[in-house]
Order: C-alpha cells, then sequence, then structure tokens
C-alpha cells in the first residue's frame, strides 16, 4: 500500500465523515438543543444604553 | 440574576472605529489606483505609482478594513454569546495595537517598494513575524473565552470565527515561510519564498484561495449568524443547516485552489480537482446565503425603513450572486475566457463590496451604538442613503468591469483567418477606458457612502459616552 492508497482512503473518510454529521445534525434527537442553541444570541439583551434606560443616556436628542 | 462582571467593550469599541477609518483609507486607495489606470498622468511619483498602491489598496481594504472589522464583530458576538468578557484583556489590547502597527507598517513599506511578490502576502518577513505573533494572541483571546463560556453549546457565529482564527494562522505560516536575505554580512528585509517553481505558485494560491475562503469568507459568515438574527429579531432560519452549511464549507473550501493556476505549469488533474470542487462549493456557499435571507421570513416588513437591514439583505445577495459567479468561472472552458482579465477583477469586487463590505457595515451600524451609549445612530437617514450610495456603487463597478472583461477576454482571443491576432494588446486597454472610467464613478460612490459613515459615527461619539459597564448576563436556561 503507498502513499497515494492512504491519501484515496482519507478522502473517502472525509466524505463518509461529512455525511455522518449531515446525518447527525439532521436526526430528530437534535432538534431541541438547536432550537434552544439558535435562540442563544437573542436571549441576552444587548438594547441600546437609552432604550435599557441606564443613567444619563436616557437624555432624548 | 445579574453578575458583576461586565463585558469588555473597549477593545471592540476600538477595532469598530478604526474599522471605519481604515475603510475610507483603503477605498481611497482602490479609488486612487482607478484614476490611474484612466489619467496615468497621476502616477507621478514612484511611491504612489499603480505598481506601488495596488498591493496597498488591497492589503488595506482586506486585512485593515475587513480585519478590523472581524476582530471588533467576533470578540463583540463571541462574549455575549459565551455570557462570559473577553479572555486574557491584556492579550486583547495587545491584539489591537498589533494589529495597527502592522497596517502602519504595510502602509509605509509597500509604497517603498518592499514586498515579497506574493499577493495577498506581499508584506516582508519581519512583518510576516509580527502577523503570527499577534494572531495566535487573537486566537488566545477567542478561544479563550469560548472555554469560560456559560452556555452549554458553542453558538454558529462562534464556529465560523474560530474556523476563520485557525486556518488563517495556518496558511499565513505556511505561505509566509521564506528566506531572508544575507548583504554583505546584514540581515536585510528582503526575502525570498521557500518554495520553488510551480509548488511556490501552488503554495501561493492554496493560500490566496482559502484567504478568500476563510478571512473573507468564514469570518464575514461568522458575522452573518449573529447580527442578522440580532437585527432581524428572530433566530437563524434553520440551526441544523448552519452545521452543515460549517462543515461542507471546511471540507470543500481547501481545494479550490488550483482554479487560479488554469493553463499553466501545473499538473493537468490537479486543475481540474480545483475546478471540480470550486463547483461543489456552490452548494454550501448557496446553504449559508438562504439560511441568511430566510431567518427575514416573516419579518421582511422590517426591511422597509431598516437601513441597516438592508445593509445584511443585501450583502447576502451579493454573496449569493458572487458565490454563484464565481464556480462558473472556475470551469476551464470559461476560465480561458475571463482568466487575467477585469472579469476576475470584477468578480472579486462584487464578493468584496457587495458581500464583506456591506455585511461589516451593517453590522458596524449595529455596534456603533451600544458602543457609545445612544438608543440608535445619530442619523438613520444617512445610513440610508450610504445604503443606496454604496449598492449602486457596486452595481456600476461590477456591471463595467464584466463588460471589459469579457471585451478584452473576446480581444486577445480573436485570430484572422491567417492565424494572426486581430487585435494588439493596446487595442484592447484603449478599448477599456470608458468602462474603467465608470469603475472610477462607482468606487467614488462607495468612498463617499463610507465618509457619511465617519460623519455618522464621529457624530454619534461625540453626543454619547464609553460604554464600559454592559454587565454579564446569567444564561436565561441556567437553571
Amino acid at each position: 500500500m503507498d502513499i497515494n492508497d492512504l491519501r484515496s482512503l482519507f478522502t473517502v473518510l472525509s466524505f463518509l465523515a461529512f455525511v455522518g454529521i449531515v446525518w447527525w445534525a439532521y436526526s430528530s434527537r437534535r432538534k431541541q438543543s438547536y432550537e434552544a442553541a439558535a435562540r442563544i444570541p437573542l436571549e441576552e439583551d444587548d438594547q441600546p444604553a437609552g432604550v435599557a434606560g441606564r443613567g444619563a443616556d436616557q437624555a432624548k436628542y | 440574576m445579574q453578575s458583576q462582571a461586565t463585558y469588555n467593550y473597549k477593545v471592540v469599541r476600538q477595532f469598530a472605529v478604526m474599522t471605519v477609518i481604515w475603510g475610507i483609507v483603503g477605498m481611497l486607495v482602490g479609488v486612487i489606483i482607478a484614476a490611474q489606470l484612466v489619467w496615468p498622468e497621476l502616477n507621478f511619483v514612484e511611491w504612489l505609482s499603480y505598481g506601488r498602491l495596488r498591493p496597498l489598496h488591497t492589503n488595506a481594504v482586506i486585512f485593515a478594513f475587513g480585519g478590523c472589522a472581524l476582530f471588533a464583530t467576533s470578540y463583540y458576538s463571541v462574549q455575549r454569546t459565551c455570557h462570559a468578557p473577553l479572555f486574557a484583556p491584556a492579550i486583547a489590547a495587545f491584539t489591537f495595537w498589533g494589529w495597527q502597527l502592522i497596517i502602519v507598517l504595510a502602509a509605509l513599506s509597500l509604497p517603498l517598494g518592499f514586498t515579497s511578490g506574493k499577493e495577498y502576502a506581499e508584506l516582508e518577513w519581519p512583518i510576516d513575524i509580527l502577523i503570527a505573533v499577534v494572531w495566535v494572541a487573537y486566537a488566545v483571546v477567542f478561544f479563550g473565552t469560548l472555554m469560560k463560556r456559560k452556555t452549554p453549546h458553542i453558538y454558529v457565529s462562534n464556529w465560523f470565527f474560530g474556523g476563520f482564527i485557525l486556518t488563517v494562522a495556518l496558511l499565513h505560516i505556511v505561505n509566509s515561510a521564506e528566506i531572508p536575505v544575507f548583504a554583505a554580512g546584514v540581515l536585510t528585509p528582503k526575502s525570498y519564498s521557500a518554495y520553488a517553481g510551480v509548488q511556490d505558485a501552488m503554495v501561493q494560491w492554496w493560500y490566496g484561495h482559502n484567504a478568500v475562503g476563510f478571512f473573507l469568507t468564514a469570518g464575514f459568515l461568522g458575522m452573518m449568524y449573529y447580527f442578522v438574527p440580532k437585527q432581524a429579531g428572530r433566530p437563524v432560519y434553520s440551526y441544523r443547516l448552519s452545521v452543515v452549511h460549517f462543515w461542507a464549507l471546511i471540507f470543500t473550501y481547501m481545494w479550490a485552489g488550483p482554479h487560479h493556476l488554469h493553463y499553466t505549469a501545473l499538473p493537468d488533474w490537479t486543475q481540474s480537482l480545483g475546478m471540480l470542487f470550486s463547483l461543489i462549493l456552490l452548494a454550501p456557499s448557496w446553504g449559508g446565503m438562504i439560511n441568511g435571507i430566510m431567518t427575514m421570513s416573516g419579518a421582511w416588513h422590517k426591511l422597509r425603513d431598516d437601513p441597516v437591514l438592508k445593509f445584511m439583505i443585501t450583502s447576502l445577495s451579493f454573496y449569493g450572486m458572487s458565490t454563484f459567479e464565481g464556480p462558473m468561472m472556475s470551469i476551464k472552458t470559461v476560465n480561458a475566457l475571463s482568466h487575467y482579465t477585469d472579469w476576475t477583477v470584477g468578480h472579486v469586487h462584487s464578493g468584496a463590496l457587495g458581500w464583506v463590505a456591506m455585511i461589516s457595515i451593517g453590522s458596524i451600524y449595529y455596534l456603533l451604538p451600544r458602543l457609545f451609549g445612544k438608543t440608535e445612530m445619530y442619523s438613520t437617514r444617512l445610513i440610508n442613503t450610504h445604503f443606496w450610495l454604496a449598492t449602486l456603487g457596486t452595481v456600476l463597478y461590477i456591471a463595467a468591469l464584466w463588460i471589459s472583461g469579457v471585451m478584452q477576454g473576446l480581444m486577445w482571443r480573436a485570430t484572422n483567418v491567417d492565424g494572426t491576432l486581430t487585435y494588439s494588446f493596446v487595442e484592447s486597454v484603449k478599448s477599456s477606458y470608458p468602462f474603467w472610467t465608470i469603475r472610477v464613478v462607482g468606487g467614488l460612490m462607495f468612498l463617499g457612502g463610507m465618509l457619511l459613515m465617519a460623519y455618522n459615527m464621529f457624530k454619534t461619539m461625540a453626543s454619547g459616552r464609553a460604554v464600559n459597564d454592559a454587565p454579564v448576563l446569567a444564561p436565561a436556561h441556567a437553571h
């Protein structure tokens, strides 16, 4: 077995790994945790200072 | 429950402001070299001649403007999605000052004529070492923050930013392997590549294309996955698609580089491999674009009066357009027409102005009021004007270069019945002038938009304050 067989093998394994990732990502068991993950940026409130009502920044302009 | 810790906004603010400043500098140099093509008299002194300013333009817009935007947005979103302030604030400050020093060194050394001659990697070895050091520091801050996270899951934008940071480190270090010149016993800033011949070309374009794929794509997709949902107020359309999007990009982008070397000394099979992987790339690119745009579903009305969202969604449209064009241009027979013509330059700018710059501009407009304690930017109307200047400027630019590019390709390959060339090269140059003039106009419009942004930013800063007390929030689902 020479180096090129290993290269072919690596390509095939990479492809199988990718197929595995797709299967894993679309399995129904991941649905709930992905829905929670998708909300991560939205559940922390970074409204600008004035909107959040923080001290001196409430002055209207 | 709120802890007393506060997010590190200082370094985000520094990078965000410098994004606008370097954007203006880089795009101004772009307008100058575009004008030099139309009016060659503008090449009046060697330091400011086209050949020296062109690498300055590309380095300034990619690494100074784009780089600062990536630092600002990744530092902001990694803290907020991890509910943890930045790891090692001193190292974070070092990345800011180190990166600015690199930019200044580039702005001095390139006009003086110091170059290694590798496209997008022109900087000489002392600066290359500094880049490697700052980049490793960036990785320490970013991955250190991920390790400190209070959330169980690493949000998808961080996967893209992390992939971008790791890959750029690898690309930069491998492609910058070079041997400095000793002259008369003195170490000079001049160096030569450690690779020779076609291997050097292949390493260079493995770097060059992955600089597009990871610096200009993966990093900005990280930006997209955080700031589009935030600005739209909706979670990303499909989280599982975003996971597949990430891994598909990682598995395919690395192989696309050979399409820069079609019909060269590179072995034919390598060229075909590069073409095939470039074609495959259409799938993940469009998957990501659809995921970003469909995040708007049910909230399309927000586009009507939110110019920041307009920037973001238009950037995704340009992303879709240029990632369709790219694979088409990688097909060998199409490349035979397009290579070395203005079509390539137009393609790059539909990605660079339309996608990279517009998503950055949108994200920076999102950040500025939050970093300076304001409810919104000084003027929303000016953002809208900026949006139209940027969009029309980009369309003028790329349409002009499509026409001149295809025209050049057709003129160069035209032969008479006796086999001689129909046109001399200079005839194709002469025919390109009208389109190069339109390009100057498009570039000026884009630059004008950036000047409005700077004015809007300084007005926002003048009436605001530096926010350094944004509290770190406990994750909502931490029971």
